[in-house]
């Protein structure tokens, strides 16, 4: 049945060959009290059903082909050219493993050192591994490597407010046996002058966004002067970023990061309910013996060839067990690779102009819904993409009217995160959306506003 | 082609793009100079360069598609075509995470029922789906154990105890989670050793890792005893499901007494794994440890006939942004619904007989010794590249020579306490014949290390590069190679 090809009289045959007379005896040594449980599962479908099925599920979710979006809070609707799942969906590509044989794994290889290499290029960094999971798992075990770095001597991370706040939830998993002490983001205060005063002698690493969750844009001369002061007092400095921005801005490399964190999915990957994504983890070469994950390196082979093998392996798991930098195995190999196919088939010049169109789309925006009563955008930074919309009542409403009345999925609500900015919406506006969906995102929030609308929203 | 090393930006032309992108339909807004970047130094291809380019790196790659791929502990099976076309639905792919629930209950009934059915089928009362791989869902189920205890005020314990059989990841996800790990010998039939695990239980355990099936493809047969003797010391029994391939639908981690679990959906799910992935590491629990989950979970409000987001009373936090590896999911959801609980147990017994007619044949063969062989195995077995009369061929020889017969060799050097080790695993998705053409070639092997050893020593030759010169990529690290370091070199 289903995917196993072997027949009746191979199962004979095999039997024959071991020695058994029923294959049961081949579990003789599970306990027999807990042998064969009935399992409570539905009934199995066929190919035909199951895609009927499925395609019912599917059909359920309201989705981004049909519905305008400006959400984004660190998953992006980004344009994905159709050569990246010609791409991914190679047999040779997906159906392979971990390249453990080098000399049958090339393609695997030679595609992660070319993302290596391409992701390097576009943070300004002189490392990039492999892949972590996402942007938040990056971020946690740039903290974890900052400590190793520093050898346990500095047991403090100081976090900006305006990093994701996902991603410090998960830094706070992650650290939470380590006895690491992580301050800075009790406050919304998004200054990073205020984490400069936090750091001292036992601060292991400073960890800032740029462009932050809140979309603002810290400049280079802001984000060197922090690196200055960071560096100054023995702590080294980690920037998560956004991708696609790079295409435009001045990379974290720059202006003195140590440790480059991004989430990758904007680089061809598409939205898939949150994963799986691309965790960007780029350093200096000098701490490379203290970072976590694959690496792939260039060498020669026994001709003379050149030729590119996992390298620097006795940092990790498999070799060093208990003593490796990291426990991860496993990683988003597939999405690195769409990710390499995406920064190939755009280019330096389409990677900009996806840059330079959400810059612009994002600022007309911005600027349309700034006219709107009630509304207020919180422009006292410059922004890329994203921007903070203060609004007239509470976001969980305006949105429901967005979707209901105009088929919008609204912004992101950050009452939750960041109270003190009252009812206030992350909007996210990017190459995909036409300048016919801001100005009804515009007109739908104008209408939200009115008094009738606000009525009626209180009724339901 | 074979032979094709194009490096990309080797391929580069200034000028070219594969993409032409829209002009701005709105009026533009400057950009402050002070903000952008001088160089972008990335590749200019050309879509008909960048598609040829990568094909043919492509085929320089073995992969399941192609062949048989043996690779123990890694569950190569067959990865269906239609899980593909599941997870690429537009109402699947093009739908964000952070959308209204009203606007997604199909894509959270799907990890619903995912949830379920991972639970029915390993014997747990609860699951979160957000861990991204196996060695994610360890130290998911670790940090769940640490809180566990803290939460019943055993500040004092701090070691996890595991066989020496454990893969890396066991004692790294312990140290990670900043623990002690605490190495347990096994017995001569490759159990735990029971007496010393007696010796080592403490009221300083958190707990123990156990793998079952273990990595010598063994069902531990002491199980039971095992998870008594922990609970009996105050610790938690966590399950490695890197095997679940073995014995789906025959016994249930949780009826045996492991508390807590991860799912590799990636390895019994089908779910292919993409050069070294994404994976997707589900972690199920007793009702017990439930409060402790990473969330937020998949809830349903039964009278609303809704799906809302939990996030369980005492959880250890978020383990990754959002939901997981949604997409993988979707794959193995897909599986599970077309075998339902009599394909299941057909996988897990299918896999275990190919698993015993290999070590059968190679016991009948005896040129490569398998130190258990006197034990039936599970969904692997453990030869040893030792042939007598070829006292200078080593595993690794034996694993390249196997390349130039187009196959991918089994795991080699794994487990670390099999000297040699030739880990074999073949799923069930592998016909009889395959299996065959596999052991002949082992069987020639043996008599070319004997005759012609040379053969092995400079194999492989039927492969895309000879053998590659490891240590010279680790003491002279090159990782990229841009254009300007081109240049210099």
């Amino acid at each position: 049945m289903r995917y196993i090809p072997v027949t009746d009289d191979d199962r004979r045959a095999m039997m024959d060959a071991i020695g058994i007379e029923d294959i049961d005896e081949l579990f003789a040594d599970v306990p027999a009290e807990f042998r064969y449980p009935q399992l409570d599962l539905p009934e199995p479908l066929t190919e035909m059903e199951v895609m009927r099925e499925l395609d019912m599920m599917a059909a359920e979710n309201a989705n981004l082909r049909e519905f305008a979006s400006f959400l984004g809070a660190g998953a992006y609707n980004h344009f994905v050219p159709a050569i990246v799942d010609t791409v991914i969906s190679r047999g040779e590509f997906y159906t392979a493993y971990t390249p453990y044989q080098p000399e049958i794994s090339q393609g695997t290889l030679q595609a992660a050192f070319e993302y290596q290499s391409m992701a390097a290029a576009l943070t300004g960094m002189e490392v990039v591994n492999a892949s972590h999971y996402d942007g938040a798992t990056a971020v946690a075990e740039a903290a974890i490597m900052a400590v190793n770095i520093l050898r346990h001597k500095r047991r403090t991370i100081v976090v900006s407010p305006t990093l994701h706040p996902q991603y410090r939830e998960v830094l706070r998993t992650y650290t939470q046996g380590m006895e690491l002490n992580i301050v800075g983001d009790e406050t919304g205060d998004s200054d990073f002058r205020a984490l400069i005063d936090l750091t001292n002698k036992d601060t292991a690493l400073v960890i800032v966004q740029n462009p932050d969750f809140l979309g603002q844009l810290h400049t280079p001369q802001e984000m060197q002067d922090l690196a200055d002061a960071v560096h100054a007092k023995g702590a080294l400095l980690a920037v998560a970023t956004d991708p696609i921005a790079l295409g435009l801005l001045k990379p974290p490399g720059e202006y003195g990061a140590d440790i480059v964190t991004a989430e990758g999915q904007s680089l061809g990957n598409g939205l898939s309910f949150g994963g799986p994504y691309l965790g960007i983890f780029a350093f200096r070469m000098k701490h490379v013996r203290k970072s976590s994950g694959r690496l792939v390196g260039e060498t020669v082979d026994a001709d003379g060839n050149r030729g590119y093998v996992l390298t620097l392996s006795t940092r990790e798991q498999h070799i060093r067990r208990e003593k490796a930098t990291s426990n991860i195995c496993s990683n988003q190999a597939l999405n690195a690779l769409a990710a390499a196919a995406y920064l190939a088939a755009m280019g330096k010049h389409g990677l900009r102009k996806v840059a330079e169109l959400s810059w612009h789309k994002a600022h007309y925006a911005a600027r349309q819904i700034a006219q709107l009563d009630g509304y207020e955008v919180l422009d006292d930074k410059p922004f890329f993409k994203e921007f903070v919309v203060k609004c007239p009542r509470p976001v969980t409403e305006i949105n429901r009217f967005l979707l209901e009345e105009y088929g919008i999925i609204g912004g992101y609500d950050l009452s939750q995160d960041y109270p003190h900015l009252g009812d206030a919406m992350l909007l996210c506006v990017t190459e995909m959306n036409p300048r016919e969906e801001i100005d009804d995102l515009v007109t739908a929030l104008k209408e939200a506003a009115a008094p009738h609308i606000r009525l009626e929203l209180e009724v339901k | 082609m074979m032979k094709y090393d194009d490096y990309i930006y080797d391929l580069s032309t200034p000028g070219r793009t594969g993409v032409d992108m829209p002009e701005p339909d709105v009026p533009e807004t400057p950009i402050p100079a002070e903000f952008v970047r001088d160089e972008l130094p990335l590749p200019e291809l050309s879509l008909v360069q960048a598609t040829r380019h990568y094909l043919r790196l492509s085929q320089k790659n073995y992969a399941v598609d192609k062949g048989f791929y043996p690779l123990g502990s890694c569950t190569m099976k067959y990865n269906p075509k239609v899980n593909e076309w599941a997870a690429r639905l537009p109402g699947f792919t093009a739908i964000h995470p952070l959308q209204d629930p009203h606007t997604v209950q199909g894509a959270m009934g799907l990890m619903y029922d995912l949830q379920q059915m991972i639970a029915e089928i390993a014997g747990f009362d609860a699951v979160s789906l957000q861990p991204a791989a196996g060695a994610h869902g360890e130290f998911t189920g670790v940090l769940i154990m640490r809180a566990a205890q803290l939460a019943r005020g055993e500040t004092q314990r701090h070691k996890i105890l595991a066989p020496d059989s454990a893969h890396g990841t066991n004692p790294a996800s312990t140290a990670m989670a900043g623990f002690t790990a605490v190495q347990i010998p096994s017995d001569k039939d490759g159990n735990v050793d029971i007496e010393a695990l007696k010796a080592a239980l403490d009221d300083e355990v958190i707990g123990i890792m156990i793998t079952n099936p273990n990595t010598l493809g063994l069902f531990e047969s002491n199980i039971v005893e095992v998870c008594k003797l922990v609970h009996e010391a105050g610790g938690l029994v966590y399950g490695d499901g890197a095997n679940l391939n073995a014995i789906m639908g025959v016994v249930r981690p949780g009826d045996l007494g492991i508390d807590v679990m991860h799912f590799n959906l990636h390895k019994t799910f089908s779910t292919p794994h993409g050069g070294g992935g994404p994976g997707s590491g589900p972690v199920g629990v007793v009702a017990e440890l439930a409060p402790f989950l990473p969330g937020p979970i998949v809830d349903l409000k039964e009278d609303a006939g809704e799906y809302v987001w939990k996030q369980p009373a005492q959880s250890i936090g978020r383990i990754k942004s959002f939901h997981g590896n949604f997409g993988v999911m979707v794959k193995a959801y897909t599986y599970i619904r077309m075998h339902g609980a009599a394909g299941l147990r057909e996988v897990s017994e299918t896999a275990v007989l190919n698993a015993n007619y290999i070590q059968a044949r190679i016991l009948q063969m005896g040129d490569y010794p398998i130190p258990y062989g006197h034990r039936c195995c599970k969904h692997e077995t453990v030869a040893q590249g030792k042939i007598s009369g070829a006292e200078d061929i080593h595993t690794l020889d034996i694993a390249k020579r196997l390349i130039d017969y187009d196959f991918h060799p089994p795991t080699i050097y794994f487990p670390l306490i099999v000297h040699e080790a030739l880990m074999i695993e073949p799923t069930e998705t592998e016909d009889k014949e395959t299996i065959d053409a596999f052991l002949d070639a082992l069987d020639k092997i043996a008599d070319e290390a004997r005759e012609t050893p040379e053969l092995l020593h400079k194999a492989p030759v039927n492969a895309p590069t000879r053998r590659l010169d490891e240590v010279r990529a680790a003491r002279h690290p090159i990782l990229t190679r841009l254009p300007s370091a081109t240049a210099t070199q």
